[in-house]
């Protein structure tokens, strides 16, 4: 921390009231930017599906009209992308992990998500449970547009974003930890950004 | 192929503190920095640094910034960087840093929007995204010339071409507001047309530009039948 950037001061001032929301090396990002490693995949909704399989006592599938019969709620959060940008005081609709767990009995510590079009990301199970993810179909009260992984993404808001998987198609309960398509490809294993776990070495 | 993709870190470097070594203005809004690095590794072409300010008071910005300098120039990297009127980090570049000042990087990152020799290549830039694909372009012309490798190239106009001087014959340009006077080749949005004859679905494209270039174009390869699994995509800035 000794080194100072010669003649840069800070630009952009953030309200007093969401300084404490804020992770270290972020900024606050009013928009919402789309990253994506490849193009938006075509889901089609008769053929939507999203299950729990893996290490589990009970596999579980749901299918759209299924899913939407679940108790949804609404999920006020702040998202933090490990491209730098947070954008505070958004809110999503969908439903609890935990909800979709009841009677799956998993079998292990660890979870991938997998989604259409191939991304995977792979988080501890406790990351998942206790009121901490959900699985959303609306953003500020819209679907989910597909270009932010609508039909349906994952949300894990207290993980940087590319934890929260775009098109899931469903949870595989492992017995054991494996990294997912970003932690293989040097990002972090868990990615908590106020520990600013961001690469590998973090 | 050792000289074309060097070895794969993909865990990234340290902190370290680079020398701008060189400024080069590329249009009149953007420059592009050569950054002497004291603990250089070889990055794939396509990968970014991460560059972090730090204020007197403590206080840090960091921003991505794509490298758009091959692997072949041992010791130092490029980063060409657009000066976005809003923003904190690329200000500072343009407005502050000469010649000579350190700055704070660290990298290379992320292995996925990356070339590793794959052929044939189909690249897509939308304004700055240029960058990265140039990173690729011009490691191609060093290591391997005969490399089939299309450039199609969307800027509003004329004052938006970056490195004007290096497009040669595998590059398409087009002008989506202002063609220059005199110009008799493409104009308006990418579209099927203009990649009509530069498709090939046997080898990987690489989208780079703002998110409604991205979703565009990708889905005109995706519609050209490119498999989803041979198209990469990076974004910059909001939607």
């Amino acid at each position: 921390m000794n080194f100072v950037s010669r003649g840069f001061s800070r630009r952009r001032s953030v309200p007093e009231e969401l300084r404490d929301r804020l992770p270290p090396g972020q900024y606050v990002e009013r928009g919402f930017p789309v990253l994506t490693a490849g193009p938006t995949p075509r889901v089609d909704m008769a053929e939507w599906r999203f299950r729990i399989d893996g290490m589990v006592g009970q596999q579980r599938e749901w299918s759209w009209e299924e899913f939407a019969g679940l108790p949804f709620e609404d999920v006020p959060c702040d998202i933090h992308c490990v491209t730098k940008w947070s954008k505070l005081g958004t809110s999503f609709r969908g439903v609890s992990v935990d909800t979709l767990l009841e009677g799956v009995e998993p079998q292990g510590g660890y979870a991938m998500a997998f989604a259409y079009g191939g991304y995977t990301t792979n988080l501890p199970l406790a990351d998942l449970m206790g009121g901490r993810a959900w699985v959303v179909t609306e953003h500020e009260g819209e679907p989910l547009p597909s270009e932010h992984g609508g039909p349906a993404r994952l949300l894990v808001p207290h993980l940087y974003f590319w934890k929260s998987a775009k098109w899931v198609a469903g949870l595989r309960v492992l017995d054991h930890d494996e990294p997912g398509f970003w932690e293989q490809n040097g990002y972090h294993n868990r990615g908590d950004p106020w520990k600013e776990e961001r690469y590998w070495n973090d | 192929m050792e000289r074309l993709t060097p070895v794969e870190q993909r865990a990234p470097g340290r902190w370290q503190i680079g020398t701008v070594a060189a400024i080069r203005q590329e249009t009149p809004h953007v420059k592009t920095f050569r950054i002497e690095l004291p603990m250089w590794v070889a990055h794939l072409p396509g990968q970014h640094y991460d560059v972090r300010l730090t204020a007197p008071d403590g206080y840090q910005a960091q921003r991505s910034y794509s490298v758009a300098s091959s692997p072949l120039d041992e010791g130092s990297v490029e980063l060409t960087i657009d000066r976005l009127a809003d923003g904190e980090v690329s200000p500072y570049f343009h407005d502050v840093l000469v010649e000579g000042d350190q700055v704070e990087v660290r990298g290379p990152f992320a292995s996925y929007f990356v070339w590793r020799g794959e052929s044939p290549v189909l690249l897509l830039g939308g304004g700055s995204g240029i960058v990265p694909l140039m990173a690729i372009l011009r490691h191609r012309r060093r290591t391997m010339p005969e490399l089939p490798m299309r450039l199609v190239y969307s800027v509003r106009n004329a004052d938006d071409v970056i490195y004007a001087d290096e497009l040669g014959d595998e590059t398409l340009l087009t002008f989506t507001r202002e063609a220059p006077g005199g110009w008799a080749g493409h104009t308006g949005r990418i579209d099927a047309a203009l990649l009509d004859g530069t498709t090939d679905t046997s080898g990987v494209a690489f989208v780079c530009g703002s998110n409604g270039f991205v979703e565009t174009a990708s889905r005109l390869v995706l519609d050209a039948g490119y498999d989803p699994r041979s198209v990469r995509t990076e974004r910059f800035g909001p939607t």
